[in-house]
């Protein structure tokens, strides 16, 4: 989980998956593979770009979880899946399920239906400090 | 979600019988139509593309892809920067196959149609949206200054969306092209800044950065800037305001258009809060822009977003007063292929040159290798390079003014002007 929002594009090295703005309080922390869940996106319009270079190089995080839309970040979903056929699922959560998460829980995100439908398995933590 | 209503045209679009390009440009807008909530689509009279600078692979696979597929713009359509100065081809230090990919792209868009103009700040170009007219702008800059300083409509389009909408010449009715999403919500009181700082340049981008950090994507309002404020100074405060956050809408009451009363940009409502600046709140702010502890300058970059015309009016007799930046400095202004004609033609490049200035055009010093790799800070007067440049090209950074940044750069380290940012 973030505590603030992040930017991709200057926030974000598409290479490593890994984050890089130095104003972030996470700075350095990777997002590969882990639900990213933030408050929103921020900044640049050119951060759809960085996410759909993370999703071809398979950096980009598992799924997104906002607690507000973020249309930048919508897009990068959207043309992965035109350019590269992958899916990446985005969901804007109430206020009561975005509180109702926390850092390193293991969460399963499925965005077929709409709403998405979200589960969490408390009881399987992963322990990690700093994951997403 | 809503289910967009669909015009003859927009039909025919996605049908894919004009173009395999166009269908794909109408399947990613109704998409984020769906997303957006949007009732329908509406017509875009200009479009402003971000797409052409190289972030990677993907975004040459997209725009490749578009313009193989018959891709053609039907409105007009900017380019913003690229990564790489066309002019100046010498500029660039990274490595050749970067080069090579990201001249493709940028090749890309304009076989599409679109104009070669390589700047981040359209607004300088001759032809300029009007109030109330309907474009599709990216570039977070652009935008910001678009809806609030022109009265244009955007909503915040980034890459891809922004060449899709000057195809389709079609964006989804919601956001920013609604009036009631334009409505100002946070109100800044300037009152308690003083008298002589809001004269200043240098208040516009540390105010910018301030707002941008507390407005998060919430339309700010301005009440007590002076009538005297530039479209350079609202430029630098848009410009911060949307790198330290998302403002892509402000209303500076008596100066833009859609606030000629506090209560016009507020729609007759209330704020959803007041925040009163006050000195000291800038000046944390303008020292969160410094990185770097370092009095000896590596270089000084200016011109983020592009140096306008009249900055360059303001530069060149500080250059003339210097003479010449110190040997150990590199000195950068980034600007467009159009100013740099403009500059030329008034006979200003002599006194760029000999100062020792290196004039990077198409691009800019943070968005693409060309600073060397050298021991000190970058010192520059933009808000948005201090913010991006530690991120995006690994430099610490030193804030200042642009007399600040002028006379740092011919003694090759921090020169300070006491009294800029001292109580009245």
């Amino acid at each position: 989980m973030l505590e603030k929002p992040l930017s991709f594009w200057g926030g974000v090295d598409p290479r490593e998956g890994t984050v890089v703005s130095e104003h972030h309080p996470q700075f350095g922390i990777s997002l590969r593979e882990r639900v990213l869940v933030m408050p929103s996106g921020r900044g640049s319009s050119s951060s759809s770009s960085v996410l759909v270079e993370a999703i071809r190089l398979g950096t980009a995080p598992a799924g997104i979880l906002l607690r507000e839309p973020d249309p930048i970040v919508v897009l990068g979903a959207v043309v992965a899946r035109e350019l590269y056929g992958v899916e990446l699922p985005v969901v804007a959560l109430d206020e009561k399920d975005y509180r109702s998460l926390s850092t390193g829980e293991t969460i399963s995100v499925d965005a077929t239906g709409n709403p998405a439908a979200l589960h969490s398995d408390t009881d399987q933590r992963t322990g990690e400090e700093h994951g997403s | 979600m809503t289910e967009p209503e669909l015009t003859p045209y927009d039909e025919d679009l996605f049908s894919g019988r004009r173009s395999e390009a166009a269908r794909t440009a109408m399947s990613i807008i109704l998409q984020m139509a769906r997303v957006a909530g949007a009732k329908r689509l509406i017509d875009v009279r200009s479009a402003h593309i971000d797409g052409c600078l190289y972030h990677g692979r993907a975004g040459l696979d997209f725009a490749e892809r578009l313009a193989a597929a018959g891709g053609r713009v039907v409105v007009p359509a900017t380019l913003n920067v690229g990564s790489l100065d066309l002019l100046h081809p010498g500029l660039f230090r990274g490595d050749e196959e970067t080069a090579r990919l990201a001249r493709r792209l940028m090749d890309a868009y304009v076989a599409m149609g679109c104009e070669p103009t390589w700047t981040c700040a359209p607004y300088q170009l001759p032809e300029r949206p009007s109030p109330g007219e309907h474009i599709a702008w990216a570039e977070s800059n652009a935008i910001v200054f678009a809806n609030s300083v022109l009265g244009a409509r955007t909503e915040r389009y980034g890459d891809f969306i922004d060449i899709c909408a000057a195809i389709a010449g079609r964006v989804p009715d919601a956001g920013l092209h609604r009036p009631e999403n334009r409505r100002g919500q946070v109100l800044f009181d300037l009152e308690g800044i003083p008298e002589r700082l809001r004269h200043e340049d240098v208040l516009y981008p540390v105010l910018g950065h301030l707002v941008g950090l507390e407005a998060g994507n919430e339309v700010p309002v301005f009440d007590g800037l002076p009538e005297s404020t530039t479209e350079d100074q609202l430029k630098a405060l848009g410009a911060a305001a949307a790198s330290s956050g998302s403002v892509a809408l402000f209303h500076a009451v008596g100066l833009t258009p859609e606030a000629h009363s506090l209560a016009d940009a507020l729609h007759g409502g209330r704020p959803t809060r007041t925040v009163r600046v006050f000195p000291e709140m800038l000046v944390r702010a303008r020292d969160s822009l410094t990185t770097s502890p370092g009095r000896e300058l590596a270089a000084v970059s200016l011109g983020t977003p592009h140096f306008s015309i009249t900055e360059f009016g303001k530069l060149v007799p500080l250059l003339e007063e210097i003479g010449r930046v110190h040997p150990r400095v590199d000195f950068y202004v980034s600007t467009s292929r159009h100013v740099l004609s403009e500059i030329e033609e008034r006979g200003w490049l002599p006194v760029c040159e000999e100062a020792g200035l290196r004039i990077v055009t198409d691009t800019c010093t943070y968005v693409t290798p060309i600073l060397r790799r050298r021991h000190g800070p970058v010192m520059t007067n933009s808000a948005k390079w201090s913010y991006y440049a530690p991120g995006n090209i690994g430099v610490e950074t030193v804030f200042g003014s642009l007399t600040e940044c002028i006379r740092s750069a011919h003694v090759g380290e921090v020169w300070r002007d006491e009294g800029l940012w001292a109580g009245d």
